[in-house]
């Protein structure tokens, strides 16, 4: 297992390699997987598709053992496995190529490949060669037409190298199942290139591979299946060459976009916020300009990493303005941290939930009023029952499913948690809403009461900002959309008008 | 009072229907659930049952522990601890800790006693300097606790730097202090007594007597402070925001909490609160020294960490800290009645600092 470049998979190519069969997870609310099947075979790539939220990251975390599966089987290789962590399943020869890369950034690229498993000086004494990793390191480079320095830290390495480093670490697993979750978001075109080709010399080994990607062109030119999920199931298995792009998103969407969004008010009122050139420290954001009208939901749509949630961040006071303006009905907003930004009427959701949007070991009341707890005074001490009745009037009003008011926020369901964070802004009674990705990872049910929130607050005046990744979301659920692209905005479309190619051509303008 | 006995009963009710709710779903287990559950629930509760089998036996093999000038005295000594174990609690809320507590209390001790030695006493250390009015003393000390806490405080807030090397720093740095401000004046070193018999009263007069045992005033200090720190944790702006940033400081600062004068405040509170003890302390025993308040950091966090204010942080009880208090003096005196070695304390404290951690712990892991 710890010899480099050890393929050896027994199946022959074209023989099932994995097998997954009627994997189901529920979390507190939500059914996460409902009887999902998956086929591998060997040599092949099989492309896993679907909206964010339809399963495909639960799954793979069945397989890994990030969770544990509710039921289901997992056949490698025709013998039942179940892991019990990533560590187990990499042993097992089932790698993953991580979004999110988890690297050593202060250790040198040979270190990270041999992390936990370094070579030995005469293989038996206790102490590691670093000369033997180096050079094992570079055959490897070599063998996958990788051009990296063993030595370099991993830290000075551009974020496209730093993941074909992860693909070579996966390699040098010899594993028999490779997992790529969007490779080539953070790509140049060159990069992917390298990498296309490194899969190419996968499948010619014997590998499996599973590619889940939102990027259609790529899906139908590597792929040789495709599999599409939605709302936690298993929806098709189709041979590549029997689909289009077309189709490929109707079996991911699965009916008419209009039905699952509210119907939009045209916008009446005037330029409620405008953005002139905004640009933050430290961040990728450079000159953006837009204008949202008092009524109006203008949707953000862009790759990960375009400099959308800087956007917000910036305009919300939570970085610091390198340049620009944010005007408020034509008034300059200085905005220099969160609780100026509150008082002048912006109200920021934030992306990740758990990091910084819900307080998990507090209760319903306090996760609610902790924004505008001054409006709970009486004399200079809080009224707890003035707190509580607030509380319960939100969780009535937005349909909070909870035993109580004084439930830890942590035991509710993803979506809940979400409406608890709804009702915290809107307490403190917003005329600008940016809502980061509101709806990510939370049941259908739950999304359309958002959006129908959203209708709501719009039309008594607000302006709303939404960032989405999800691309008939933000179609359907904003009057507008304006796509960044590398910390700049690229352009903007009528929601009417939009497609989604032509927000995807719009994201790439600056790549 | 009507209003009050109604609200008790449903109190009460709740605390019925609630454990009613839980024997029914016990009946409804498995055999192996059954000790599943019992096992969890003795390993969630098990200090607290670890210090109740303590006192029983302690009660059985010394009798005289449980007389009424015995509890009187632990009752004392944990009126004596509780302000400091109220301000370190708030640290911990915040995920952080103190450990300059107990050389602020040796420091704050001293300069009370400074401030009110008695006119005429040899080894006065200013024999010009008459001694002020005890109120005024503390009212210095208080300041002085608070100008410590500001400090921790400010480079916790600021420079992002954890609690625990701030405090280490201060710890060190107050040492050194108390031991070059015993030097000056006539001091030389010695131990600060002769002290004004105003303070001494104000703080060991008889409050009053139960079967002829005084209790003393600082009791009735005692219980002020933690009142007065029940209404900041629960009722207050403050209370409500030091809460949430315990629990999320990223979430807190997005949600609008000013995060850095929230932890500035905790620790001038807590300083507050080692001005107060050291005050107590330095009437209390009378001499005060450069060993003043030696470790009373670690009775401190020992008590809020067995009276559930937990590391993990945002969670916490004023109600808890008493308890935690409370216990732990108990345990002290106990063991003083079964002659332990005063050196075997110090490893019992140890243990029971690390065995109410873990049991603490366990309670949060297991959720994930």
């Amino acid at each position: 297992m710890t010899e480099p470049l050890s393929r050896t998979p027994s199946s022959k190519h074209g023989g099932t390699l994995l097998k997954m069969t009627g994997m189901t997870k529920s979390f507190p609310g939500v059914r996460a997987l409902d009887d999902v099947s998956l086929e591998i075979r060997a040599g092949e790539v099989h492309a896993l598709m679907g909206e964010n939220g339809a399963g495909k990251s639960t799954l793979m975390k069945c397989l890994f053992g990030v969770y544990k599966p509710d039921g289901g089987q997992i056949l490698l290789d025709g013998r039942e496995v179940s892991f019990r962590s990533p560590k187990e399943a990499l042993l097992g020869g089932v790698a993953m190529v991580h979004q999110e890369l988890e690297q050593a950034g202060k250790m040198t690229v040979a270190d990270n490949i041999w992390l936990g498993r370094f070579p030995r000086v005469k293989g038996f004494l206790p102490i590691v060669s670093d000369g033997e990793a180096r050079r094992r390191s570079a055959e490897l480079f070599a063998s996958l037409g990788i051009n990296i320095s063993p030595t370099a830290r991993v830290e000075s390495l551009g974020v496209g190298e730093r993941q074909l480093l992860e693909i070579a670490k996966a390699v040098s697993y010899g594993a028999k199942i490779i997992v790529f979750d969007e490779p080539t978001s953070s790509l140049t075109e060159k990069e992917a290139a390298i990498l296309f080709s490194i899969i190419e010399r996968l499948k010619a080994d014997g590998c499996g591979i599973i590619y889940i990607s939102h990027k259609m062109s790529e899906i139908l030119k590597i792929s040789d299946r495709v599999t599409v999920m939605r709302d936690g199931r298993h929806i098709a298995t189709e041979e590549r060459a029997r689909l289009t792009t077309e189709k490929i998103i109707k079996l991911m969407v699965g009916r008419e976009l209009t039905e699952r969004y509210p119907r939009l008010d045209e916008p009446t009122g005037e330029v409620l916020l405008s953005v002139e050139n905004l640009s933050a420290v430290g961040t990728r954001l450079k000159n953006a300009t837009l204008s949202v009208r008092a009524g109006e939901i203008l949707g953000i749509g862009g790759l990960d990493g375009s400099g959308r949630t800087e956007l917000f961040e910036c305009i919300f006071g939570l970085s610091k303005r390198a340049s620009g303006h944010i005007l408020l009905n034509g008034r300059e907003m200085e905005n220099r941290n969160p609780r100026e930004a509150i008082k002048n009427g912006f109200a920021l959701l934030t992306e990740e939930r758990r990091v910084d949007g819900i307080f998990g070991i507090l209760d319903l009341t306090d996760n609610t009023t902790v924004s505008s707890l001054r409006d709970y005074l009486r004399g200079p001490l809080l009224s707890s029952a003035k707190m509580r009745e607030k509380t319960r009037s939100y969780i009535d009003a937005l349909k909070i499913k909870t035993p109580s008011e004084g439930t830890k926020i942590r035991s509710l369901s993803g979506g809940n948690q979400q409406k608890v964070i709804l009702s915290r802004w809107l307490l403190t009674k917003p005329r600008v809403l940016l809502l980061d990705e509101p709806t990510r990872g939370i049941d259908v049910g739950a999304k359309y009461d958002i959006y129908l929130l959203m209708k709501e607050l719009a039309a008594a005046g607000c302006a709303i900002l939404m960032i989405s990744s999800e691309m008939s979301e933000l179609i359907g659920a904003s009057h507008r959309v304006a796509v960044m692209s590398a910390g700049r905005i690229a352009g903007e479309i009528k929601s009417s008008e939009a497609t989604q190619e032509g927000i995807m051509t719009l994201a790439a303008k600056y790549l | 009072m009507g209003e009050g006995t109604t609200k008790n009963d449903g109190f009460f009710t709740k605390i019925i229907d609630k454990w009613r709710g839980r024997v029914e779903n016990f009946k409804g287990m498995s055999g192996k659930d059954r000790w599943k559950t019992a096992k969890g629930l003795l390993l969630d509760n098990a200090m607290i049952i670890i210090i109740f089998l303590a006192i029983i036996v302690i009660a059985i093999l010394r009798p005289r522990f449980i007389s009424a000038a015995s509890i009187i005295n632990i009752i004392s000594l944990t009126a004596a601890r509780l302000p400091i174990a109220l301000g370190i609690g708030g640290a911990i809320v915040l995920t952080g800790t103190d450990i300059s507590a107990g050389r602020a209390v040796g420091l704050t001790a001293c300069i009370a006693a400074l401030l009110l030695q008695s006119q005429g006493y040899m080894g006065k250390m200013f024999p010009s300097l008459a001694p002020l009015p005890p109120f005024l003393a503390l009212l210095i000390v208080m300041a002085v606790g608070a100008l410590i806490g500001l400090v921790n405080g400010f480079f916790v807030a600021r420079f992002k730097l954890h609690p625990f090397i701030v405090t280490l720093s201060t710890q060190l740095i107050l040492f050194g202090t108390v031991l070059l401000y015993l030097q000056i004046g006539n001091n030389g070193g010695q131990t600060l007594s002769g002290l004004d018999s105003r303070y001494i009263d104000f703080v060991t007069a008889p409050l009053f007597r139960i079967s002829g045992i005084a209790v003393p005033r600082y009791v009735l200090f005692s219980v002020i402070i933690t009142a007065i720190i029940w209404v900041i944790w629960n009722k207050t702006v403050f209370g409500k925001n030091m809460f949430a940033v315990g629990s999320n400081e990223a979430a807190a600062n997005v949600s609008g909490v000013n995060v850095f004068l929230t932890i500035i405040g905790v620790f001038v509170l807590a300083g507050i609160t080692y001005g107060i003890t050291g005050f107590i302390e330095g009437a209390r025993i009378a001499s005060s020294a450069s060993y003043t308040g030696q470790n009373y950091e670690s009775d401190a966090i020992a008590a809020c960490v067995i009276g559930g204010v937990s590391f993990v942080g945002g969670t916490g009880k004023v109600g808890g800290v008493v308890i935690g208090v409370l216990l732990l003096q108990i345990i002290f005196v106990g063991l003083n009645f079964l002659s332990v070695d005063q050196n075997m304390l110090y490893i019992i404290k140890g243990l029971i600092i690390l065995l109410a951690c873990a049991v603490d712990m366990r309670k949060y892991l297991k959720k994930r």
